[in-house]
């Protein structure tokens, strides 16, 4: 069974006037499909607008399919006795790390799922230990997350979701408003928590670099997936994803750039690294 | 700025004040202010000095910090002196054109200056030692009977530490706001009230655009983590009164006793 | 020059017991028309640092210089130096308060006291620098899409007709198409307006492509002030400061550092690839 199935999903936004007629239907969702195996990596690319955070929506049940259907380990998330389940296993990041942190003290905060799960109160310690532990932040417990820095703070809003031990984290751009330094935090603990303890992870972003890892990349553009594949076959069609106001890391853009020139480079090149075992090849 | 205010903030630390159970210091807190009122002595002050100094040496919160809180009720403070001042009749001592100082007025202005400071002293240092959370926590259990004829207090208390939480954040937010708004040329210092008043509005609805946008944020990524309201709720850090407590309480109420009997001494005495 | 900065260090003393000196020693010159960029990771100092172009946090000691004339000097009208030294702050979005596009663009030029008709035609060119059409201003800002109401916001501030135009991170939170017309509105005002631009941040990638001259901030100091090229082949140092250089200095670097005799100074992808080319003989 899938982690995550989406099948012919759409959802429409309708706008009414004042009297309540209907003003405009726009299809934020144009049916999309998409299945999550356990234990993946997935990103969602996609421009401002491009209805990937409205899909992030879905899993966890804030939004509801206009048509079509999500099932969250095999919960249909429209049926509304499965809700609690379905927030439980798909927990949620949202982009603003201020607007989801609740409590005044780190460990508080990541309290606070299994406080609502009714998780007796020696276990809520042992998992906001662990939790905090698994990003990282165990030293901060006491802090007060206005002092943290921006990754920080995403990292305790993960910590937060870990606690309700989930089968899969979707985190809906959560470096947005980060600098590099803290997007890079931010994506080294998703990436080991994808590792070690098995999370299904979905990322949705805009920043070309923090996919590459990903096992699978799913590109969206007007509500439709309209590329989908590992990073590097992604990242092969750099002009494509140009036309889907996306672009590519700097050095796979050098890469295309170089090949289009007539330089005999493999395809995708994500890293540094690859490029220069490239140009070493040639050069011999 | 405002941001230099401390009164209201808690102070991190791990002293015996810090760990008592908020309904503790809640209940104390109130005892202490109302015991402020119970006497009219020098020993009153004296007894009650003796115990806020005790108490703020236990609470190991430097009194720098606690100072420079007080700064901020200089103004209050000055405003009542000079009530009590001028406006007290007793026998003049001083006089000079119609203003004239009364001994009773002295007195007044400095004893009332005294208890403010105190009573400031006093609920500021429950703030201190106490997080936001906790506070509200407290206050939820204590007026959990309140349920019964209906008071949302599980929704009241969540709430209060929620906003807790945002106040420095929109105090930032303001801040930065004004600032930018400054950048544009906007003036917030001059002119008369009404000009004033209308110069504010760049200010104040980005302000509420941002925090309902912010209230939203918050209401979707608690339902995301399952919040669905006080019932079947657990708690991770449960109120249960512990030993220290008792010694806590038992501590207060002699303080409390003795305020008392200086007050009865007083009217016998004097 | 346009702006001299002279010694200039802050202290904030504010909200806790510790004084902290959030910039120290601060001194470089600006000319007119020039691009600079100003890096520096997160609380080194960056933003503190341009709040005091336009005076809206005064220095604790140093003087600060515009156009020739000492900002902190009595008499000097504050107020004007803010028009002419406009600063966008970092999500200015957040600032838009009006009921429509148009009437928000105009809160500016109406503060320094101009006649109706000239604060309205000043909007009006203003929106049309960003880009904004006709159609759009009569909109209520609310109903933009980010990228819309930040372009909208940046109007706000070119509507009062600086001649420095500082912007905080102004691509913050955009995706990359939605960056790339932000910035290459912004080159675009730097080539025909002859504006001088302070662009603050993070993305190396983008400033090595427009900026003159880099400034770098570290705990409140400013360590470098010279061009990308320069600053960027100190990409070791940057990396202590927590910073980085563009990937394409790293893949020049490593080129050399394996024996090819490359040069290093590439900063973007088009010199970059230049070089490769001739090392590869096409």
């Amino acid at each position: 069974m899938e982690m995550i199935k989406v099948k012919n999903l759409t959802f429409e936004y309708i706008r009414r006037d004042e009297e309540g007629n209907v003003e405009s239907i726009n299809k934020a969702i144009d049916n999309v499909n998409l299945d999550v195996k356990k234990g993946d990596f997935i990103a969602i690319l996609g421009a401002n607008g491009s209805g990937k955070s409205t899909l992030a929506k879905h899993i966890n049940a804030i939004l509801y399919p206009t048509d079509g259907g999500v099932w969250v380990n095999g919960m249909n998330t429209a049926e509304e006795k499965n809700l609690w389940e379905i927030r439980q296993t798909a927990g949620m990041v949202f982009q603003n790390p201020d607007n989801q942190i609740i409590a005044t003290v780190v460990e508080e905060d990541v309290g606070f799922g299994p406080e609502n799960l009714g998780v007796p109160t020696q276990e809520i310690w042992e998992r906001v230990e662990k939790s905090l532990e698994a990003v990282g932040m165990l030293e901060f417990r006491n802090s007060s997350p206005n002092k943290l820095s921006g990754g920080q703070k995403q990292r305790v809003a993960i910590a937060g979701i870990m606690a309700m031990k989930p089968q899969c984290i979707v985190l809906d751009e959560p470096t947005a408003m980060l600098d590099p330094n803290g997007r890079k935090e931010v994506i080294a603990t998703v990436r080991e928590l994808n590792k070690k303890e098995n999370v299904t992870v979905i990322l949705i972003t805009h920043h070309m670099d923090e996919v590459i890892y990903a096992d699978k990349v799913f590109v969206m553009e007007r509500g439709q997936v309209k590329m989908e594949g590992t990073p590097r076959e992604i990242f092969t069609r750099v002009d494509e994803i140009k036309k889907y106001r996306l672009d590519a890391p700097q050095v796979t853009e050098l890469a295309y750039e170089l090949k289009k020139a007539g330089v005999n480079l493999p395809d995708g090149i994500l890293t540094v690294e690859e490029l220069i075992e490239a140009i070493k090849l040639i050069k011999k | 700025m405002i941001r230099d205010i401390t009164i209201g903030q808690y102070y991190p630390s791990d002293s015996i004040l810090h760990r008592l159970d908020p309904r503790v210091k809640l209940i104390g807190t109130f005892l202490f202010i109302v015991s402020l009122f119970l006497f009219d002595s020098l020993y009153g002050y004296i007894a009650v000095a003796v115990f806020l100094v005790t108490i703020i040496k236990l609470s190991k919160v430097p009194f720098r910090f606690i100072a420079k809180g007080m700064k901020a009720i200089v103004v209050l403070m000055l405003f009542m002196a000079f009530f009590n001042l001028f406006f007290t009749p007793g026998n003049t001592i001083f006089q000079i054109w119609i203003i004239k100082i009364t001994d009773n007025g002295l007195r007044q202005a400095i004893f009332m200056g005294i208890r403010l400071i105190f009573l400031i002293l006093g609920s500021s240092l429950m703030t201190f030692t106490t997080t936001p959370n906790q506070l509200t926590d407290g206050l939820e259990k204590i007026m959990k009977p309140l349920n019964r004829i209906k008071v949302p207090v599980h929704e009241i208390s969540m709430m209060m530490s929620i906003a807790l939480r945002f106040i420095p954040i929109l105090l930032e937010e303001t801040d930065k706001i004004m600032k930018a708004q400054m950048a544009r040329g906007a003036d917030f210092e001059s002119g008369g009230v009404l000009k004033r008043a209308k110069s504010l509005i760049p200010l104040l609805v980005p302000l509420f655009v941002s925090a309902f946008r912010r209230a939203n944020d918050l209401a979707m990524a608690m339902e995301a983590r399952c919040y669905r309201g006080g019932d079947g709720r657990t708690k991770m850090k449960p109120l249960r009164y512990q030993n220290r407590d008792y010694l806590a309480y038992t501590c207060v109420l002699a303080y409390f006793a003795i305020v008392i009997a200086l007050g009865i001494l007083e009217n016998r005495l004097f | 020059m346009q702006i001299i900065f002279d010694k200039v260090n802050y202290i904030y003393s504010g909200g806790t017991a510790f004084a902290r000196h959030a910039i120290k020693d601060i001194s470089f010159s600006i000319n007119k028309g020039e691009f600079i960029g100003l890096i520096g990771h997160t609380g080194s100092g960056k933003s503190t640092l341009i709040q005091h172009m336009n005076g809206l946090i005064k220095a604790t000691n140093g003087h600060i210089y515009f156009n020739g004339q000492d900002i902190y000097e009595k008499n000097y009208d504050l107020r004007k130096l803010r028009s002419k030294v406009g600063l966008v702050f970092q999500y200015p979005e957040h600032q838009l308060f009006e009921t429509t596009v148009f009437k928000d663009v105009v809160f500016g030029p109406t503060n320094l006291g101009l006649d109706k008709l000239e604060c309205e035609l000043r909007a009006y060119e203003a929106l049309k620098m960003v880009g904004i059409g006709d159609d759009l201003l009569d909109a209520s800002p609310f109903e933009l899409s980010g990228g819309q109401k930040r372009r909208v916001a940046i109007a706000g501030v070119l509507a009062m007709k600086p001649e420095v135009l500082i912007l905080d991170e102004p691509t913050a939170g955009l995706d990359p198409r939605g960056r790339d017309d932000i910035l290459e509105k912004i080159a675009e005002l730097h080539r025909d307006s002859g504006l001088t631009i302070i662009l603050v941040t993070h993305s190396m990638e983008d400033i090595a492509n427009y900026a003159d001259r880099l400034f770098v901030m570290n705990r409140g100091e400013l360590v470098m002030q010279d061009t990308a090229k320069v600053v960027f082949s100190h990409y070791k140092e940057l990396e202590q400061m927590h910073l980085a250089a563009p990937q394409v200095t790293y893949v020049m670097n490593v080129l050399k550092d394996k024996g090819y005799r490359v040069n290093t100074d590439a900063t973007t992808i088009d010199e970059a690839k230049e070089e490769i080319l001739k090392l590869l003989q096409y």
